[in-house]
C-alpha cells in the first residue's frame, strides 16, 4: 500500500507543482490514444505505475480497477470469469490503459446494442487541480446521489481530472456469437441496420464496409440459432472481423489523412457519402478526406448530430462544432472543474 | 431524513413583490396558468413525499416552450427562486416548493411531437407520462424501457431530472441510458440543445450530467428518447423461499449462471403479506422471502432462459416455484410488485420509502440490521428490492399523528441510509436526494466532493435560485449535521468552521 500511496503522492505534487508554475498537465496512459485531439500540450504525468484490479466480484457485476491497468489484463481477468466490458473499447495499440478507455470515451461494435462507455461507468476516483483525491458515483449498479461526475469524466480526455480508479458495470459474456454478411449497396445496407435495429433479435453490432453488410448476433445458442434463420444472410469464418472495424486495421481504414466521424440520425441519407463506413445501426458514418470540419457539420445539422475529426487532425485546428451557447457551456464546465486550466489544455476544444 | 424542523433557506433570496412578479406573470401566461391564491396554491404544497408540505408564492402552469422561457426570463429579471414539478409523484421531495420563489408545473406540455419507427426514438414534451410513450408506440412494436413504478402518472420531465429506473434497468438501464437528447432551458431563458440523434456528441457529456440533476441546473422542455423494439414474449417466475438469505444468495447464483434477467425482484414477508391483503396477486403469503425473475427476448430466447433459471432457483432452495402462464397471469404478478407502495401504505397511514443501493452479497447483512432497527425504533419496516442491481427499498411504516413517530421513521431512515453508504454503497439508487437526504449526503461525500458538485451547480446557476435547498447541501450544513465523513481514514471538515 505504501507504493500506490506514494504513486499517488507524486501525482499530487505534479498537479500541485504545475499548479504553482501556472503550467499545463499532460495526463497519458499508454499514449494509444494521442492521434485524437486538438493538440497533445503540458507536462506529462503517466499513470502506467498506478496499477490493478482493486475490486471484482463476477456475481456483483462491477469491476474497480487502477487507471493505469493495462485494458488487455482487465479483459483477460473478465474472460475467465466469463464476463465483457460491454461496450467493446478499442485498444487502439497494445499499451492501451484502462483509464486512457474511460477518458477517451470510445465505445465499439456493441455500442449500439449494449451502450457506450458513459452507459457502464459507474463510479470514478480522481485527484482535481487542487490535488485533492476525490470519489464520485459508487461501486454499486444505481446511484443518484450527487450530479454524475463519473459518466461527465467519460470521454473528458483528461481534461477534467486525473482519474485514479473507475468502477464499471460488467456483463455475462454471450453464450455464442454469429456474423452473417449480406452483399447489398450502400442504400439498403442502411435500410436493412434500421430494421433488424427495430426487429426483437439478440443484435449485437452491424456494419457495412462499401462491399457487405455484417450483421452480429450475441446470446443464447438457441436465440442466436432461431434469429439466424429469420434474417437470413451468408455465414463465413471470420472471427477477426469485428476486432478489424474495432481497432480500425479494416482495409477501409488504411487510408492516410484526415478520417471524420458523423454522429447523427441513423436514417440520415448515405447518398452523399457513398464511400463512407456505417456501423452502429447507421448512426455513424466515417468519411475519409473528403471536405471539410464544417462541410460534414453542416450536414450533421440537418440530422441532428454531429461531425468529429477522430484522427489525422492539423495541430490547432478543431475537432468538432457546435453551437456558441453549447461551447460556453461547455468551458463553464471546464473551469467549475479546473478553474487555472492545468489539464489536458486544447485536447478537446481550441480555446481551452 | 431529519427534516422535522424545515430549512430550505440556505440560500437566501432578496424578497420580491409577489404583486410585481403575477403581473409579469400574467402578460404572459394565461389568467389560469397562473395560481397565486393560497387555495389555488394548496395542491402544489408536496409531492411524493408528504411530510413536508409547503406553499410556494406563485404556482405556473405555462402551456408550451416559449412560456417557459418567459417565466424564466421574468424570475431571472427578479432574482426569484424557482422550482420545478412535473406530476410531483417524486419520493425525495425534490418538488417541494419553496416559499419565496416560483413553483414552475410542466404538466401541461403533454404533446407527443414526433415518433420515427424507423430510427427508432420519440420526441416528447415533458409533461408526457412515462406509461404514455410505449402506449404510443405500441403499433409500431416498440417502447420505452425504463418504466418506475410510478409509471402510469409521472411525467418524462420528472424522470429526467431524477434519472429515474423501474424494475427492468439491470438489462435496459436508467433514464440516462435511454434517452438521446434533450432541448433545455437555462436559468437566463436561454435553449440550449445537449445530445443528438446520433448516439454521442462531442465534448463533455452535458446529457449525462443533466440527467439526474433534480431540476438544480435548468429545466427540460423536449425529451428525444430512445424506442426498443417489444420483445417477442416476456415470461415471469415467481419463486418462494423460507429463508430471506437464501433468496439474496439466489440472486448472486442467477447472475453467476451468466443470466441478465430483464426484472429481478424480491420482497421480504412483511411486503408479500401487504401486497396480497391490498390486490391479491397470489403471492406466497407463509414464505420468508419471494423474487420475481422475468426473462424477455424471442420465444426461442425466453423459453430457454426461463428454464435455465427454474434450475438455478430449483439449486438455490426455491420452496415453490411459479411460471406465468399467460401475459395476464405475468401481468398479475408485476402488478403486485408494482402496488407494493400503496400497500404498504394500507397497513399504516404514513410511509418513508427509502431509496438505498448495496452490494448484493451485503443484503443477508443488511436485512438483518434493519430488522434489528425495527425494535429500536418501535418501527415496522417492510422490504421490497431490485435484487439485480442492489436496489433496496425499505418501507418504513408509521403514524405520523401518533407521538413521535415522524420522528422515529426519520432517526430510522437515516439510520438505514447510513448502513447503506458503510456497506460500501450509496443513500440512493433511483429516487434522488430532494430534501429527504440532504443531511446523509454530507455522510457519503466530503467537503472537496461537494464543493465539487457546488461548483458545477454554479455553472448553470451562480445565485442557486433554481430548487434551492435541495440535492446538494451546503457545506455549513454538513458541518452543522455533524456527521464525520472518514474518508479513506483521514478525518474531513478541518476547514470549515463549526456551529
Amino acid at each position: 500500500m505504501s507504493s500506490d500511496a506514494a504513486v499517488i503522492n507524486e501525482f499530487k505534487s505534479q498537479i500541485t507543482d504545475a499548479k504553482q508554475r501556472s503550467a499545463c498537465i499532460r495526463i497519458r496512459g499508454g499514449g494509444s490514444k494521442d492521434f485524437h485531439g486538438v493538440s497533445l500540450e503540458g507536462d506529462l504525468i503517466e499513470t502506467k505505475d498506478f496499477s490493478g484490479v482493486t475490486e471484482y466480484e463476477p456475481t456483483e457485476l462491477v469491476l474497480t480497477a487502477r487507471s493505469g491497468t493495462p485494458l488487455k489484463d482487465i479483459e483477460r481477468t473478465l474472460e475467465e470469469n466469463n464476463q465483457i466490458l460491454p461496450f467493446e473499447p478499442p485498444h487502439m495499440g497494445s499499451e492501451a490503459t484502462f483509464g486512457g478507455c474511460i477518458a477517451s470515451g470510445f465505445s465499439g461494435p456493441r455500442r449500439a446494442s449494449q451502450g457506450a462507455v458513459r452507459d457502464f461507468v459507474l463510479g470514478a476516483r480522481i485527484l482535481n487541480a487542487d490535488a485533492d483525491d476525490l470519489q464520485f458515483g459508487g461501486k454499486v449498479m444505481k446511484n443518484v446521489a450527487g450530479f454524475d461526475v463519473s459518466r461527465l469524466l467519460a470521454g473528458s480526455f483528461g481534461t477534467l481530472g486525473l482519474i485514479l480508479e473507475s468502477s464499471i458495470k460488467v456483463l455475462p459474456k454471450p453464450e455464442v456469437e454469429r456474423t452473417v454478411f449480406f452483399e447489398l449497396d450502400h442504400r439498403s445496407a442502411l435500410d436493412k441496420m434500421n430494421t433488424l435495429a427495430g426487429t426483437p433479435i439478440p443484435l449485437s453490432a452491424t456494419c457495412f464496409d462499401g462491399n457487405r453488410l455484417a450483421v452480429r448476433l450475441s446470446g443464447s445458442e438457441i436465440g442466436v440459432t432461431a434469429a439466424r434463420k429469420k434474417i437470413g444472410g451468408e455465414t463465413t469464418e471470420e472471427s477477426s472481423y469485428w476486432e478489424s472495424i474495432k481497432e480500425q486495421t479494416h482495409p477501409f481504414f488504411e487510408a492516410e489523412g484526415c478520417l471524420y466521424r458523423l454522429s447523427i440520425n441513423p436514417t440520415a441519407p448515405i447518398d452523399q457519402y457513398d464511400d463512407a463506413l456505417i456501423e452502429w445501426n447507421g448512426s455513424t458514418r466515417w468519411i475519409w478526406n473528403n471536405g471539410t470540419l464544417s462541410e460534414h457539420q453542416e450536414f450533421a445539422n440537418q440530422y441532428g448530430g454531429y461531425a468529429t475529426v477522430f484522427r489525422g487532425n492539423r495541430l490547432g485546428e478543431p475537432i468538432n462544432m457546435m453551437s456558441p451557447a453549447l461551447q460556453k457551456l461547455q468551458q463553464k464546465i471546464k473551469i467549475s472543474m479546473d478553474p487555472d486550466g492545468i489539464f489536458g489544455k486544447k485536447r478537446l476544444f481550441t480555446e481551452f | 431524513m431529519g427534516h422535522s424542523e424545515r430549512d430550505l433557506n440556505e440560500n437566501p433570496v432578496a424578497l420580491v413583490d409577489k404583486q410585481t412578479i403575477v403581473q409579469e406573470l400574467l402578460s404572459v401566461l394565461s389568467a389560469e396558468s397562473v395560481k397565486y391564491e393560497t387555495e389555488d396554491l394548496t395542491p402544489f404544497e408536496c409531492d411524493g413525499l408528504s411530510a413536508y408540505p409547503q406553499i410556494p408564492m406563485i404556482a405556473v402552469l405555462p402551456e408550451n416552450e416559449e412560456q417557459v422561457c418567459k417565466v424564466m426570463k421574468i424570475c431571472h429579471k427578479y432574482k426569484v427562486p424557482i422550482v420545478f414539478r412535473g406530476a410531483g409523484t417524486g419520493l425525495s421531495g425534490g418538488a417541494i416548493p419553496y416559499e419565496q420563489g416560483v413553483l414552475l408545473v410542466l404538466s401541461k406540455l403533454t404533446r407527443i411531437t414526433h415518433i420515427d419507427s424507423v430510427g427508432r426514438y420519440a420526441v416528447v414534451e415533458p409533461g408526457v407520462r412515462n406509461a404514455a410513450i410505449s402506449e404510443a408506440t405500441k403499433m409500431h412494436k416498440l417502447y420505452y424501457a425504463p418504466d418506475p413504478s410510478s409509471q402510469i402518472a409521472c411525467s418524462i420531465g420528472g424522470n429526467v431530472a431524477e434519472n429515474s429506473g423501474g424494475v427492468h434497468c439491470l438489462k435496459y438501464g436508467l433514464t440516462v441510458n435511454n434517452i438521446l437528447k434533450v432541448r433545455f432551458v437555462t436559468i437566463e431563458g436561454d435553449i440550449i440543445e445537449i445530445g443528438s440523434e446520433g448516439l454521442d456528441s462531442p465534448g463533455y457529456d452535458l446529457l449525462a450530467l443533466v440527467t439526474g440533476s433534480e431540476g438544480l441546473l435548468g429545466v427540460v422542455t423536449e425529451v428525444t428518447l430512445k424506442l426498443l423494439p417489444t420483445p417477442e414474449k416476456a415470461q415471469a417466475i415467481m419463486a418462494s423461499f423460507d429463508d430471506v438469505e437464501k433468496a439474496g444468495h439466489a440472486v448472486s447464483d442467477i447472475i453467476a449462471a451468466g443470466i441478465v434477467p430483464a426484472g429481478l425482484e424480491m420482497m421480504d414477508k412483511k411486503a408479500i403479506n401487504a401486497v396480497e391483503q391490498f390486490i391479491g396477486a397470489g403471492y406466497p403469503m407463509d414464505a420468508a422471502a419471494m423474487l420475481l425473475c422475468e426473462s424477455d427476448g424471442s420465444v426461442e430466447e425466453v423459453n430457454s432462459e426461463i428454464q435455465k433459471t427454474t434450475e438455478v432457483l430449483n439449486q438455490a432452495g426455491a420452496t415453490e416455484i411459479t411460471i406465468s402462464t399467460d401475459e395476464a397471469h405475468r401481468l398479475k404478478l408485476w402488478a403486485g410488485r408494482k402496488s407494493a407502495f400503496p400497500a404498504v401504505g394500507r397497513v399504516l397511514p404514513d410511509y418513508f420509502c427509502m431509496d438505498g443501493t448495496i452490494p448484493k452479497k451485503a443484503l443477508p447483512n443488511v436485512l438483518k440490521r434493519i430488522a434489528e432497527m425495527e425494535d429500536q425504533f418501535q418501527l415496522q419496516c417492510a422490504n421490497v428490492f431490485h435484487a439485480g442491481d442492489g436496489n433496496l427499498h425499505p418501507l418504513i411504516m408509521f403514524d405520523a399523528n401518533e407521538g413521535d413517530q415522524l420522528h422515529r421513521a426519520e432517526l430510522y431512515g437515516a439510520a438505514i441510509l447510513e448502513l447503506c453508504v458503510e456497506v460500501g454503497g450509496t443513500i440512493t439508487g433511483e429516487h434522488g436526494v430532494g430534501i429527504e437526504k440532504i443531511n446523509q449526503m454530507c455522510v457519503q461525500f466530503d467537503n472537496h466532493e461537494i464543493q465539487t458538485f457546488l461548483n458545477l451547480k454554479q455553472a448553470f446557476d451562480p445565485e442557486g435560485r433554481l430548487n434551492p435547498g435541495k440535492a446538494i447541501p451546503t457545506l455549513n450544513r454538513c458541518a452543522e449535521f455533524g456527521h464525520m465523513h472518514v474518508h479513506r481514514g483521514e478525518e474531513r471538515f478541518p476547514d470549515i468552521p463549526r456551529f
